[in-house]
């Protein structure tokens, strides 16, 4: 049985994996390749890296962290912040990643996207998208780019359609207005971009209890969600999490040993 | 005994090469025909495109030299890409393919997204070696838009759903593949490993 993604998302900065609240005020976690190798004990499907500094020197210590994660993690993971050439791509793949999250480098330069699907496949390729409740565009929401400081002219709608059709193979999508609130995802966005695309659909942002999950599968229609406070703060576990779905009839992965 | 990993520039080499590490096996990795027909165990990785991966394969010399490790009856086996192209042809590709196993790997065509990317249990259809230590209900991580249809039922070892039933385990002989990426599939993918490197046909 097809089963519903949980995703833990680990914001690295200097090496460190910290979490803010609607991308502010963040404080530090832990050593992601630690947090990493707990997350995969406890049977998470998938993992995301982004490198929110994504500084030149930033960019050296993901890349060690990716390659200390592939050598003792063998479920799927993905990498992002401030990858902008098929080169940078081709080093975190080669450093073990599945696949590259393009985010704001996608909409400054939507070429990327279709560089980097002819190159690695559909399937290496992610778009990911900050999106901000905004009721002046025609989907009511607008694509914020550079970790929520710069809003753009483009609608999130629209631009999921266009990444798609230049070679997403999948689109995380992140809603900037629940980011870190823990007060549930953004299920009308989330459900608005997954039926309008042919690929998976990550929901993003304001994940808080087990509810909030069953809730974006449901209504949301999304495909995977993405967790981060409420596993890295130890509110829940994601056993919890899937025992939850698991008794609402959503199908996840159970058996993990 | 090697375990021979085929290099033709498709893409998820690395995740197989740690993998392998963490198995604690010898292996190497080539982009040589002589060392694939020479080897003692061979692995036939792969994602992306049918197409490409077949033109260099040939450009490697590389279906004759598989053609020569099967022939001597070494285990191989496919992964993802290497699970469609071991079949005669693919819709994704203009040129036949490897044509191990009769059939072809043909397209999703349901209202669930495409690709199938995810996790998903397996239904085992006829058993084998590559089975040992599997447990019930067991998941495996898949991500690919077309599939394998073997002509023939008996070299479909195992199957998924995914809107329809399709080949996920294929076979015949001392070749096997999986749709899905063991070496992505947690400790259940490890396990299939083992059992693949543990395997005599």
């Amino acid at each position: 049985m097809y089963q519903k993604r949980i995703i833990v998302c680990l914001d690295v900065r200097d090496g460190q994996v910290t979490k803010g609240i609607r991308f502010k005020g963040n404080v530090d976690i832990g050593d992601p390749v630690e947090l990493a190798r707990r997350y995969y004990e406890t049977g998470v499907d998938e993992l995301v890296f982004y490198d929110i500094t994504a500084s030149a020197e930033g960019r050296g210590v993901m890349l060690s962290v990716v390659e200390a994660v592939a050598e003792q993690i063998f479920i799927p993971f993905s990498v992002g912040g401030g990858i902008s050439t098929v080169q940078q791509m081709r080093d975190v793949l080669l450093a073990g990643a599945e696949k590259i999250s393009l985010n704001s480098q996608a909409v400054r330069n939507p070429e990327i996207i279709a560089d980097g699907a002819a190159r690695f496949g559909r399937q290496c390729i992610v778009l990911g998208m900050d999106a901000l409740a905004d009721p002046v565009m025609p989907s009511g929401y607008r694509v914020v780019i550079n970790g929520g400081r710069t809003p753009t002219d483009r609608d999130a709608l629209a631009w999921a359609i266009e990444a798609v059709e230049r070679g997403a193979g999948e689109i995380v999508l992140n809603s900037i207005d629940a980011d870190g609130t823990r007060d549930g995802y953004e299920c009308r966005l989330t459900r608005m971009i997954s039926e309008a695309v042919s690929v998976p659909v990550v929901a993003s942002g304001g994940a808080g209890t087990p509810d909030h999950l069953e809730q974006v599968f449901q209504e949301g229609r999304a495909d995977a969600a993405l967790v981060a406070s409420m596993v890295h703060y130890g509110d829940y576990t994601v056993p919890q999490i899937k025992d939850h779905l698991s008794r609402c009839g959503i199908p996840v992965r159970l058996q993990y040993r | 005994m090697m375990t021979i990993v085929i290099d033709y520039e498709a893409g998820n080499l690395r995740s197989v090469e740690t993998a392998l590490r963490f198995l604690q096996t010898d292996f190497a990795v080539t982009a040589d025909p002589t060392v694939v027909a020479a080897a003692d165990r061979v692995i036939l990785p792969g994602v992306g495109d049918a197409g490409a991966a077949m033109t260099t394969l040939r450009e490697r010399g590389m279906p004759e030299a598989l053609g020569t490790a099967l022939s001597r009856g070494v285990p191989v086996l496919g992964i993802c890409l290497g699970s469609q192209i071991i079949l005669d042809r693919s819709e994704e590709a203009e040129d036949s393919c490897l044509g191990f196993i009769p059939g072809e790997a043909v397209r999703f065509q349901c209202d669930l997204k495409v690709p199938h990317m995810g996790w998903n249990t397996i239904q085992v259809e006829r058993d084998h070696p590559l089975f040992q230590g599997l447990q019930q209900g067991s998941s495996f991580y898949f991500v690919h838009s077309y599939y394998p249809r073997p002509a023939q039922p008996l070299h479909c070892l195992g199957t998924c759903e995914y809107g329809q039933t399709f080949a996920a385990v294929v076979g015949r002989d001392n070749l096997v593949a999986t749709q899905f990426h063991p070496e992505k599939s947690g400790e259940a993918g490890l396990r299939m490993l083992r059992a693949f490197l543990d395997w005599r046909p």
